[in-house]
């Protein structure tokens, strides 16, 4: 035994060698140059996508941004380059992500969600003549482009029109996880909820806490959460929960007279979720695709977007939808309300 | 008669080694052979994925990737490890890592002493967090009999419940500038540890240097000590440790202890070196990957230190892989088939040693009998 380990010993100390031997060899994004000039089409641009937990097909968040990027690439022409998150990523791994599309000349790059904005500070410093995007974030940096929207103004909308809609008085929130930018959403649903009609019970329910960011990709989930608050007599459940949403949508549909509100995309006209349609009320549309194009518009014409940009409910970066005309009989309400927002009558918290 | 037991003895060195060469062997070449495969039964080239892996993975800066991440996987292996030494599952370095890493994380935001003092006090806290939250498991274990499997699983779940709660911003976290995320207090810079500078390919974490210190505090406890010797005695058979005077419940209690002590600095490559504040991001699910690296590297303290620069390797390499248009499935598939056949080849190699030995020994005997049996004849003659 004691042979094996001074022989291990020895691989591990010539493996070192060998390591550090080559470490003053090239970096990556030295030994593939030329990964920026096969690509051929001039003319073009090089959209890089790098996906939070989920990724395209989430029917929500992730696929609000791909649709942004489908839009200008159709138009623009180009190529498109996406990267999905893991649930296990680190920080290495995400400032990995970013640089691997800045390696092979992406620009610009967009990082979708909050988690790539400590390694979007990093990159971005790194490489100064790419454009970066961030959205539901802010980075300093010169070259980024920070892509904020006014959430709790559209849940506001959203809870307006649950309390319009609910026959027992009764609503649900199913947050995907308890993080800031959820809880703005659950922060302007209620407070929209209670501004109709302050005697509503408003039922909420987080599917994860912390670092388990597992509630925004669990369907299951969803479904539990949803099935559980129509078992206790809601019959509206709005949920902010990216794909777990798309179970707490099936539940719903399963119990008669009962409504979804859909989040991030329009919800009634993803294919995905055409059997369940006739149940979305409405969705809280986040325009994270408006935000998306603006950016890759603004690199095409060489006039790169950067600062903060927000989006908010006034011009058209949030809105509800009104997709199967569900909401048409109360839509004069929910035009008041919008109007009191935008005028600044009523001022939407962003914390519960 | 000795030259034939020393000339024995040599032989059975050498086939020891052998053998114990063999095992990884056999399991890579296999976990190779299945992942192509795999990959080819994908519609794309395995060899050209494999190309891509070693071009990518040999330079600079995926090295100072692999080493920083090998950093701090190794410390889970051992945190791992030395339950296993013991029979005990400590399934909860997870909860264990997490908790500690909170508590060390609100500790270093709130402390403004000189580096000297404070680094120590941070890491000191995290080993004790997780030697406390550990010693639930432990004690639970051995006044109730309560299983460390479910027990820390469960405690796992409840440090989840815990930080989530006292993360927020009206308890001890901060909201960033957007909104959007919620950290602890930032470590001020006098707290950072050192870092080595690799130029262009980043740089290596000053941590590592820590997680050597405690591979070779491992090797030696458990391989040079008595307190090592009664663990692995407690491990290979209770009551025979019992027998021999060793107390089993103390032994249980104190391996817990140790196992989440070190658990408690899982957190810290990450922590001291990088993040710097206890946040969302932080990484998740670091006492898993240790249960696999210690199940790779057999719980010896070089072997999982193998294992912990593979796992960096693979996981930089399949990230490049979805880059150049293969699935980012193939990650977990990769780490999944080498798992399985590392504990598939050392157990075939080990029933094939074993077998060996016996007939070697039996044909020793025969040969010893029948010398023996000369002999007699030589002295009746």
């Amino acid at each position: 035994m004691r042979r094996v380990a001074k022989i291990s010993a020895a691989c591990i100390a010539t493996a070192a060698l060998a390591l550090t031997a080559t470490a003053c060899g090239g970096t990556s994004s030295d030994n593939k140059s030329s990964g920026s000039s096969d690509s051929g089409k001039k003319g073009g641009v090089k959209i890089g996508l790098a996906f939070d937990v989920g990724g395209r097909g989430d029917h929500s968040f992730n696929d609000s941004a791909a649709r942004g990027a489908d839009k200008a690439k159709k138009e623009f022409g180009g190529d498109l380059k996406e990267l999905t998150a893991k649930t296990s990523d680190t920080e290495a791994d995400r400032e990995q992500r970013l640089s691997d599309l800045a390696d092979a000349g992406y620009n610009p790059i967009i990082g979708v969600g909050y988690a790539y904005a400590t390694s979007m500070t990093k990159v971005s410093a790194k490489y100064p003549k790419t454009t970066f995007g961030i959205v539901d974030s802010v980075v300093n940096a010169k070259n980024t482009d920070s892509i904020v929207f006014t959430e709790e103004q559209g849940s506001y909308l959203a809870g307006v029109a649950a309390a319009l809609k609910t026959k027992k008085d009764h609503v649900g929130f199913i947050g995907g996880v308890d993080v800031p930018l959820i809880k703005k959403f659950e922060a302007g649903y209620v407070q929209g909820v209670k501004a109709t009609n302050p005697k509503i019970k408003v039922d909420v329910q987080y599917l994860s806490h912390g670092s388990d960011t597992s509630g925004f990709a669990s369907p299951d989930k969803g479904k539990e959460a949803a099935q559980g608050m129509l078992d206790k007599g809601a019959d509206v459940v709005y949920s902010a929960a990216g794909s777990s949403g798309n179970g707490a949508i099936e539940a719903v549909s399963g119990t008669k007279g009962a409504w979804a509100i859909g989040v991030d995309s329009d919800q009634y006209n993803i294919p995905g979720l055409a059997k369940y349609k006739s149940s979305i009320l409405t969705s809280v549309v986040k325009n994270v695709d408006i935000g998306v194009y603006d950016l890759i518009q603004s690199v095409k014409d060489g006039s790169p977007k950067t600062g903060t940009n927000t989006y908010a409910l006034k011009d058209g970066g949030v809105s509800l939808a009104t997709s199967g005309g569900y909401i048409d009989d109360i839509k004069a309400k929910l035009d008041a309300a919008k109007q009191e927002i935008a005028s600044g009558k009523v001022k939407v918290k962003t914390t519960p | 008669m000795k030259t034939l037991i020393s000339r024995g003895t040599a032989r059975f060195d050498k086939e020891r080694l052998i053998l114990a060469v063999a095992a990884p062997l056999l399991a890579v070449v296999t976990a190779l052979v299945v992942t192509a495969l795999i990959i080819a039964a994908t519609g794309k080239d395995p060899f050209a994925a494999f190309s891509d892996m070693v071009t990518y993975g040999s330079a600079s800066d995926s090295q100072v990737y692999i080493l920083n991440k090998a950093t701090t996987y190794y410390l889970a292996g051992v945190a791992v490890a030395v339950g296993f030494r013991m029979n005990l599952f400590n399934i909860g370095v997870d909860g264990q890592y997490r908790l500690a890493a909170f508590v060390a994380a609100v500790l270093g935001g709130a402390l403004t002493l000189p580096g000297w003092l404070s680094i120590p006090l941070i890491i000191l806290a995290a080993m004790a967090t997780g030697a406390l939250w550990a010693a639930i498991a432990g004690i639970l274990k051995v006044t109730r009999g309560v299983s460390e499997v479910i027990a820390t699983i469960m405690l796992n779940a409840i440090a989840t419940a815990i930080i989530a709660y006292l993360l927020q911003p009206e308890q001890l976290g901060q909201l960033d500038n957007a909104g959007t995320l919620v950290s602890t207090k930032p470590l001020p810079t006098s707290s950072y540890f050192f870092t080595m500078d690799a130029g262009p390919a980043g740089q290596v974490w000053g941590f590592i240097v820590v997680a050597v210190l405690v591979g070779i505090a491992y090797w030696f406890v458990l391989g040079r000590t008595r307190f090592g010797f009664d663990l692995r005695t407690v491990g290979q058979s209770e009551s025979a440790a019992a027998a021999s005077g060793v107390s089993v419940k103390k032994m249980v209690a104190t391996s817990m202890i140790i196992s989440g002590a070190v658990a408690g600095l899982v957190g810290m490559p990450t922590l001291l070196n990088d993040s710097h504040q206890y946040d969302n991001s932080f990484p998740v699910g670091l006492g898993f990957t240790g249960i696999a690296i210690a199940l790779l590297g057999r719980n010896h303290p070089v072997g999982i230190a193998l294992g912990a620069l593979l796992w960096g390797f693979l996981e930089r390499t399949t990230n490049h892989l979805e880059f150049q248009g293969y699935d980012k499935e193939i990650l977990g598939v990769i780490q999944g088939v080498i798992v399985l056949c590392v504990v598939i080849a050392y157990e075939v190699v080990r029933r094939y040693g074993l077998k060996r030995q016996q007939q070697r020994v039996g044909a020793e005997l025969a040969a010893q009998a029948s010398a023996v049996r000369t002999e007699k004849q030589e002295v009746a003659g």
